[in-house]
């Protein structure tokens, strides 16, 4: 596998009161595509631009292989940055821009030539190359940057918001192309990101950061389906929440069957791998989409479903789905997701005002923390 | 449709305001002035309205020859000096965030008159000067030391004097900048030299070309320093003329003289835009040492290298 390994460990880096890194550490493998995800603020670019070399951390160590990389500067690290604001040199063309890296190191320029064309085939701009910045588009500009942070074949790209700037059309497009381009070349990609949906479908792994901490690290499926924190759940996707206390325990197999008690909500069953004991204050999520909706009450028996009743408070079309937000209680409302899929899909529309029955199972919902 | 009447084209009467400014202080003085130069001399200062070379040949004399290379020397060294120390004051500046208080600071020499700060320098270089009674009190030398009136201290006062006009426009330059070009450089390789040299350089042009024209200008015409700093061997051309003018009284090789004067800064200027053009015709070059390229040189355009293309894909 081609790239480097990247550890961090204990990395804290404050500016002025303000403490950007709180003793962060982490693993990136070879070849990942590794995002770090989070709000503004979160420390998530701060932690690249250590990486890059731009900031220097308080304490803490970066290795690349192995080998400390803190005391050289960024242009000694086999690391190269996609710049949020693509950072391409005005002054210079297309082709020039791409032919840096190899000016400085003084290529020979047959070689620049043909190195500068394979990389800008491999982001499909070769007949720009005589262009200058102001004249291509956003979409554009952001692949000469790649184009000229891959041409050094970096062992790591780190990518800091690359994709912020465009509009979201472009911007799926975009990442599909970061994808193929990671299959493709298979170095490290470090990519900062402060959007979920981006960060779940390209990445192999995410580090979830908030107030510089890393909350959770693991693969998309992992993020979603098993939030570490109350705040990973909220982050990741749309999710109801609430506090429970638990009243029951009993044993399901490898699993643990849990009847929480949720104020406004009533009794509601969960499995769990947790230890949790009777007495304890959970946080419980259970997924919009997790939610089935329905007028007419489901004829189920299955004891582990969970079925409230509940009344249409505001539906939001948005053509593949609906979402409702459906009061249960005088203070609690749920949200949940519909998909409208295909022809088997039937039954009276749900409208606003409606009475409904919302069911999940108790596979479904997921214990996120213990709290005491 | 209906022509729109109100349509004049009102253009050339904007334009006048500002035509007749021109002509009234800039074109008509040029014109006397290179009227007067083909002139007589008049007996007492003036010219008599008679055709004559005599200024111009007046002019080929080795003591001129010398004043004329002296000042141009002195002026580029100057200048070549004033923009060394702006750059860095502009670079600081424009990443300041005390902006306003600096550009005070910059500014405040300007509230003072133009020779009250010439006889500063005298004040703070003379013989008996600020500099000199401290040396003498911390007992590093015994007598004094020679500051004042030679070549050195007449440049060292023209850089003072107009280093504020290289640094206000070299900032205002650097201030739309966009460092984190800098940032991009120094992670594609490039020491912080390069990224200076390759990257801040070229796209400030402007704001240099600015700073040195502003300060080239005033220095190569420069009265007053080497008049009040300078010695017998720092006269410069504007001495000349104020000589011709006021002692000798020869109007048409005063005259004459300004006409080298705006010669040779036309002339510089000229150099400066066609050193400007060639620099743009360059990048364009390179650019197209891109665009020449065949389709069949970009399809031979190797895959992306073996090395940097693993078997296996995603781990």
């Amino acid at each position: 596998m081609k790239g480097s390994d990247v550890t961090i460990t204990g990395v804290s880096k404050s500016f002025g009161d303000f403490k950007a890194l709180k003793n962060v550490s982490l693993t990136i493998q070879k070849g990942e595509f590794f995002s770090l995800l989070g709000p503004s603020g979160c420390g998530k670019t701060t932690l690249l631009r250590i990486i890059a070399g731009f900031e220097t951390p308080d304490c803490g160590e970066v290795y690349f292989d192995g080998q400390d990389v803190l005391g050289l500067p960024p242009n000694m690290r086999h690391a190269n940055t996609v710049f949020q604001n693509y950072a391409l040199f005005p002054h210079l063309s297309i082709f020039e821009n791409v032919a840096f890296p190899l000016r400085i190191k003084k290529v020979p320029n047959k070689e620049i030539k043909e190195r500068v064309y394979t990389y800008l085939k491999l982001v499909e701009l070769e007949a720009h190359a005589h262009k200058k910045p102001s004249q291509l588009s956003g979409g554009q500009k952001q692949r000469v940057a790649i184009a000229r942070a891959l041409i050094n074949e970096p062992s790591v790209l780190l990518l800091d918001e690359p994709l912020s700037a465009l509009d979201a059309k472009l911007r799926q497009h975009m990442l599909i192309e970061l994808d193929k381009i990671h299959d493709k070349i298979g170095i490290t990609f470090i990519y900062v990101t402060h959007d979920q949906q981006e960060a779940l479908s390209v990445s192999d792994r995410i580090a979830v950061m908030c107030q510089g901490d890393v909350l959770q690290v693991g693969t998309p499926h992992e993020i979603y389906e098993s939030p570490a924190t109350d705040f990973v759940a909220r982050f990741i996707g749309e999710t109801n929440l609430f506090d429970g206390k638990v009243v029951a325990v009993e044993k399901a197999g490898e699993e643990l069957l849990v009847t929480l008690d949720i104020p406004e909500l009533g009794a509601v069953k969960v499995t769990t791998v947790d230890q949790v004991q009777v007495g304890q204050t959970v946080s419980f999520t259970i997924r919009p989409e997790k939610i089935a909706i329905s007028t007419e009450k489901p004829k189920t028996t299955r004891q582990d479903i969970n079925l409230y009743e509940g009344v249409v408070d505001e539906p939001i079309y948005s053509g593949f789905q609906t979402k409702f937000y459906v009061r249960v209680s005088e203070n609690l409302i749920l949200k949940v997701m519909k998909q409208h899929s295909n022809y088997s899909d039937e039954g009276p529309e749900i409208e606003w005002k409606d009475s409904v029955y919302l069911s999940w199972s108790a596979d479904d919902g997921y214990i996120v923390e213990v709290k005491s | 449709m209906k022509p729109a009447l109100s349509k004049k084209n009102y253009g050339p009467l904007y334009a006048g305001p500002i035509a007749l400014w021109f002509t009234l202080f800039f074109a008509a003085p040029l014109i006397i002035i290179v009227l007067y130069s083909f002139m007589k001399k008049g007996l007492h200062g003036g010219v008599e309205w008679e055709f004559s070379l005599a200024a111009y040949e007046a002019l080929a004399n080795a003591t001129f020859v010398t004043i004329t290379i002296r000042t141009l020397v002195t002026s580029i060294i100057a200048t070549v000096l004033t923009i060394l120390i702006a750059l860095p004051c502009g670079y600081f500046m424009a990443k300041s965030k005390n902006q306003t208080l600096l550009l005070l600071l910059v500014i405040i020499p300007f509230w003072t008159n133009f020779l009250i700060r010439v006889y500063a320098w005298i004040a703070i270089l003379g013989n008996n000067g600020f500099l000199n009674d401290f040396l003498k009190a911390t007992g590093l030398v015994k007598n004094y030391i020679q500051f004042l009136y030679n070549q050195e201290s007449v440049i060292l006062v023209l850089v003072y004097m107009y280093l504020p006009y290289a640094i206000l426009p070299l900032f205002s330059t650097i201030d739309k900048f966009d460092f984190s070009l800098l940032e991009a450089a120094r992670d594609l390789g490039a020491t912080k030299l390069q990224s200076m040299t390759k990257v801040l350089l070229p796209n400030i042009r402007s704001g240099l070309f600015t700073a040195v024209l502003f300060t080239f200008i005033p220095i190569f015409g420069a009265y007053a320093v080497p008049l009040l700093i300078g010695g017998k061997d720092s006269y410069m051309l504007g001495n000349v003329i104020a000589d011709q003018l006021t002692k000798t009284r020869n109007w048409p090789l005063a005259a004459a003289i300004s006409m080298v004067i705006t010669v040779v800064t036309t002339v510089g200027v000229f150099v400066m835009m066609a050193l400007q053009k060639r620099e743009a015709r360059r990048a364009e070059e390179a650019a197209r040492f891109g665009n020449t390229t065949t389709l069949e040189e970009i399809n031979n355009a190797a895959e992306i290298p073996d090395s940097h293309n693993p078997a296996g894909g995603r781990p």
